[in-house]
């Protein structure tokens, strides 16, 4: 007995993506497999480590707790839509490359796109602010000093920033 | 401008593609594969007493079902037991599919193949296994009261009983003025990695050949491990490592079943096959450490000089022996740290359990020894009522003792002979950091607030960048940019960026003109892999090596076409000239093309070549001890290992009413050597400290009388968040560099987490003033301690002897 297949729309980083999938397929998975954004990362698919952090809207949502179908609509972004419009990095990603604040790099993208919605939130955190930012994504590589760090640097960044600004930034 | 790059916190080169989401990691690859489901024992111990799975083919997207009776040849056999020793005479493996019998709940029974994860999922759940359960053996000590046994024909469940012996400990300890017993256990974590395990192989039917993608920490062995279950040549076999999301031990190879059925699965179906494994998976399927109960006799004088010391340790190594006794015997020769006593014995089981196998998880043994001879030392300042930094100082090796020969083997078969350090050196820069003659007077200050603290310390000597070898390979292409090989594996240690500093400074080259590609055996089909802290030690000084040769050789074709002598010769940017006088100069690029007499002029760099001469016109163009092409090609190869050190420091604030445990300041020392890359060196200690924090005070497998794993999640298995992390971590360097490489390296990669469980008992003991005797320890069982203490039933600190 074959599945019966949704036809779904999703809007990632401003684009459309045409997708046919079963009801019971994860976000995190159409993303990474019918859309070919592999930079949302799976970790532990039960919503705990927020390696497949992404955008919903604006807000930080785990696509690993999201069927695909639930997603047409809304508008997603991922790691993919982080840097900014000239290619460069974006500020996040520029923080976390100056402050080494990824190792192995497989939880960094769940980061990257909850900090860039806290730094919306609450564009200039303290450092308890800017450890409560992140207090809900695991990273086993760096114990977490200098992604704190890198939480201030963007913020810095982002306030010396007149223009340019990223697809995440801007959604 | 070159300028030297060793030592300089250079940013990481591989962070731009991981940063934009464009990393290649094992299952971001195989687009096109069909999908594997495993499935795996619900049972801790049972027979297998038949497998059922006509209900799969039924399922829609199922190519294959594979059971124990489809596995032929080798694949059929039991996995190899990859570290033999001559100690270990009943090491046992398991089957890639489980035959007749399973011992831990996640062992592999059957393998689906479908069209996508979900579908094989779906199909597993149709297999019917009969299972005929068995009394399963659970912890170290059911293990050793052996009222049942994993493996029928292991009596006792006793794989290995190992001795070693410097001195007479027994007669030692008997003489000695003052003696104390300890009894101490450590529980069981892991090194969860947040990418779990993960391979992806393709057969290619026309040529004949395997290429494999897997998450691992050693290419080679994968490659070699393939070639032999799957009787292939090892030509015909290509590993490739992609971008590993973490490894801390648990993606060494020996090999994991998936490693070697998903490239069967690919020759049989002729199709890409991946295997990607979900985090329950990783649980109860993927390697754990730590665990052992441990018994310390010591005799000692009033000075606190340890004159004889006897450890008697279990080590719960799970079901199967596949990595051999490489944990415990770390354990027993590294516990010594940085001290000498008079006599040492060391005596370990190493022990059978249904549970998940135990192979090295960062630190490998390291932080039990720590912790046996850590809380030795402090019992014995307790017993005294010293200073807990003066039993050390009184221990110590002296720096002008180096090299120091402890008198016993080393995990790698070879003496264990410390290189280099300077210990009370480390601890005077360790009590500076953190303030230790001064604690006092804040504990004071914090009692009068009602509140109660303590600190800790915890020493420790960390055998790194052991043998047998690695291997480099250097290139300079025409276009002048570097290609660097190297064979041992990344998880995200920054390999790329350090070996390219180390060949940046060795070639005069900029930075952004190498390329360093790792654990690609199609790039260099020679190397052992990375664990150990070994990658830079080994493989830097490979690729230093290496380097050296082409430079050797750059400036030897330069000279010629330069008609000058290679002594007056310097590589400025890229660029080999004359030393004062910069107009006589060629590019490397040149001098590759120049390194290879068919010169075809492909492109500008071969027409500019035209204007130099070299080549002796009465030799063969490529003279007998020459080759074509400006590359090298070099092994470091040590006689043994180096030895890095460290000293960490914790005050904890234990809650006087809850009992949770809050860390207040965390200092560490740390000698590793000559730094190649600080930036990187600090986020090895920052992670390592990290999982020393998760590993002292949160986690552990909790494993129920049965066997069934009861916390197998993130939401049960309590890694640290930066919420359980202190604010900030205090870091000092002592760079002591190795005399036994070319660049005085130490390895780096462990340091961070092998003193936390020492650490963390000795400042929660200090808070409290009762011995803490079992790792990790969670604000309950301390609060439970609390009530022992006070109704009589736990003893005070220095109570016993």
């Amino acid at each position: 007995m074959s599945e019966h297949r949704h036809d779904v729309r999703l809007s990632v980083n401003g684009a459309a993506h045409d997708v046919r999938v079963p009801a019971r397929r994860l976000l995190s998975d159409a993303l990474r497999t019918e859309c070919g954004l592999t930079g949302t990362h799976v970790g532990c698919e039960h919503g705990v480590c927020g390696s497949c952090t992404v955008l919903l809207d604006g807000q930080p949502v785990r696509s690993c707790l999201i069927f695909a179908v639930s997603a047409q609509g809304h508008q997603i972004t991922t790691v993919e839509g982080l840097s900014r419009a000239d290619g460069t990095l974006g500020a996040v990603q520029q923080a976390f490359q100056e402050c080494h604040g990824l190792q192995c790099g497989f939880c960094t993208p769940g980061f990257l796109t909850t900090i860039t919605a806290g730094l919306r939130d609450n564009p200039d955190p303290t450092r308890d602010e800017a450890r409560d930012m992140i207090a809900g994504n695991l990273c086993r590589c760096t114990g977490y000093q200098n992604i704190v760090a890198s939480v201030r640097r963007a913020a810095e960044l982002l306030a010396g920033d007149a223009g340019g600004v990223g697809e995440g930034e801007r959604a | 401008m070159t300028t030297k790059l060793f030592g300089e916190p250079i940013l990481r080169v591989e962070d731009d593609r991981l940063l934009r989401g464009g990393g290649r990691y094992t299952d971001d690859l195989g687009a096109d594969a069909v999908h594997v489901a495993m499935l795996r024992s619900p049972h801790a111990h049972a027979r297998i007493t038949g497998i059922e799975v006509d209900a799969v083919l039924d399922v829609e997207g199922v190519l294959a079902v594979y059971t124990y009776e489809d596995l032929t040849g080798p694949m059929a056999a039991p996995l190899p037991l990859l570290i033999p020793h001559p100690t270990l005479t009943r090491g046992r493996t398991q089957y890639a599919l489980a035959r007749d019998e399973v011992n831990y709940v996640g062992e592999a029974v059957a393998m689906v193949v479908a069209v996508d994860r979900y579908v094989a999922e779906d199909a597993a759940g149709r297999i019917v296994v009969g299972y005929e359960p068995l009394p399963a053996v659970v912890g170290i000590e059911a293990a050793r009261r052996a009222e049942h046994l994993v493996h029928d024909d292991v009596p006792g469940n006793v794989a290995a009983h190992m001795v070693q012996e410097v001195g007479d400990a027994d007669a030692a300890i008997a003489a000695a003025t003052h003696r104390l017993t300890l009894d101490l256990e450590v529980e069981r974590s892991a090194s969860m990695p947040l990418e779990g395990r993960a391979t992806l192989a393709r057969w290619d039917t026309d040529s004949g050949r395997m290429v494999i993608w897997t998450a691992t920490q050693t290419a080679t062995g994968v490659r070699g491990a393939v070639a032999a279950k799957l009787e292939l040549d090892l030509v015909d076999v290509d590993v490739i490592t992609p971008d590993v999301g973490g490894g801390f031990g648990v993606k060494i190879m020996h090999p994991w079943p998936e490693e070697l059925l998903v490239p069967m699965a690919a020759r049989l179906l002729g199709r890409p096959v991946k295997f990607v494994e979900d985090r329950r998976e990783h649980f109860i399927s993927s390697a754990h450490e730590r665990g052992q109960v441990q018994h310390i006799e010591v005799g000692f004088d009033d000075d606190g000089r340890i004159l004889g010391l006897s450890v008697r340790f279990w080590h719960d190594h799970g079901a199967y022996t596949p990595y051999g006794l490489i944990v415990p015997i770390i354990t027993s020769t590294q516990a010594l740290g940085p001290y000498k006593p008079g006599a040492y014995k060391v005596v370990f089981d190493s022990l059978y359990t249904n549970t998940v196998i135990v192979t090295p998880y960062r630190g490998a043994g390291r932080p039990q020894g720590v912790y046996a001879m850590e809380r030795t030392m402090d019992a014995i300042a307790a017993a005294l009522g010293r200073d807990r930094t003066e039993v050390r100082s009184a221990n110590f090796i002296q720096p002008d003792e180096f090299p120091y020969d402890h008198g016993l083997l080393f995990q790698d078969a070879k003496p264990l002979i410390y290189d280099s350090g300077d210990f009370p050196a480390s601890l005077a820069k360790l009590k500076a950091l953190v303030g230790w003659d001064e604690f006092e007077a804040y504990r004071e200050q914090a009692r009068a607030q009602g509140r109660r603290v303590g600190i800790g310390l915890a020493c420790y000597v960390e055998g790194t960048g052991v043998g047998p070898y690695e291997g480099g390979h250097v290139q300079i292409e025409t276009s002048g940019k570097v290609k660097v090989a190297t064979g041992l594996t990344s998880q995200g240690q920054g390999h790329q960026t350090v070996f390219a500093q180390i060949v940046a400074d060795e070639l005069g080259v900029d930075l952004d003109d190498i390329e360093v590609v790792t654990g690609d055996t199609r790039r260099f089909p020679y190397a052992v892999g990375t664990f150990a802290s070994r990658a830079a030690v080994m493989s830097g000084s490979a690729i230093a090596l290496a380097a050296r040769n082409v430079r050797a050789k750059a400036l030897r074709i330069a000279a010629e076409a330069l008609e000058a002598s290679e002594d007056d010769l310097e590589i400025v940017d890229g660029v080999v000239r004359v030393k004062g006088a910069p107009e006589a100069a060629v590019a490397l690029g040149t001098l590759a093309v120049l390194s290879n007499p068919l010169r075809y002029a492909f492109d500008e760099a071969s027409k500019a070549a035209t204007q130099f001469a070299v080549g002796d016109p009465d030799k063969a163009p490529v003279a007998d001890d020459d080759e074509p092409g400006l590359e090298g090609r070099d092994y470091y190869s040590p006689l043994r290992s180096t030895f890095a050190n460290g000293m960490h420091a914790a005050i904890v604030e234990t809650d006087v009413q809850t009992a949770e445990i809050t860390i207040l300041r965390y200092c560490v020392v740390h000698d590793c050597g000559n730094l190649i890359n600080p930036l990187i060196v600090q986020g090895q200690i920052h992670g390592g400290v990290a999982q020393g924090i998760g590993g002292a005070l949160y986690e552990r497998m909790a494993y129920d009388e049965h066997g069934q794993l009861q916390n197998a999640s993130f939401m049960d298995f309590l890694m640290p968040y930066v919420t359980e992390m202190p604010s900030e971590i205090e870091v000092d360097h002592l760079e002591t560099p190795s005399p036994l490489n070319p660049l005085g390296l130490k390895g780096a990669g462990e340091a961070g987490v092998i003193p936390s469980a020492a650490l963390f008992a000795s400042a929660i003991e200090d808070a409290e003033g009762f011995p803490i005797t079992s790792m990790p320890i969670s604000p309950s069982e301390l609060f439970d301690l609390r009530r022992q203490h006070t109704s009589g039933h736990h003893p005070s600190k220095g109570a016993t002897s």
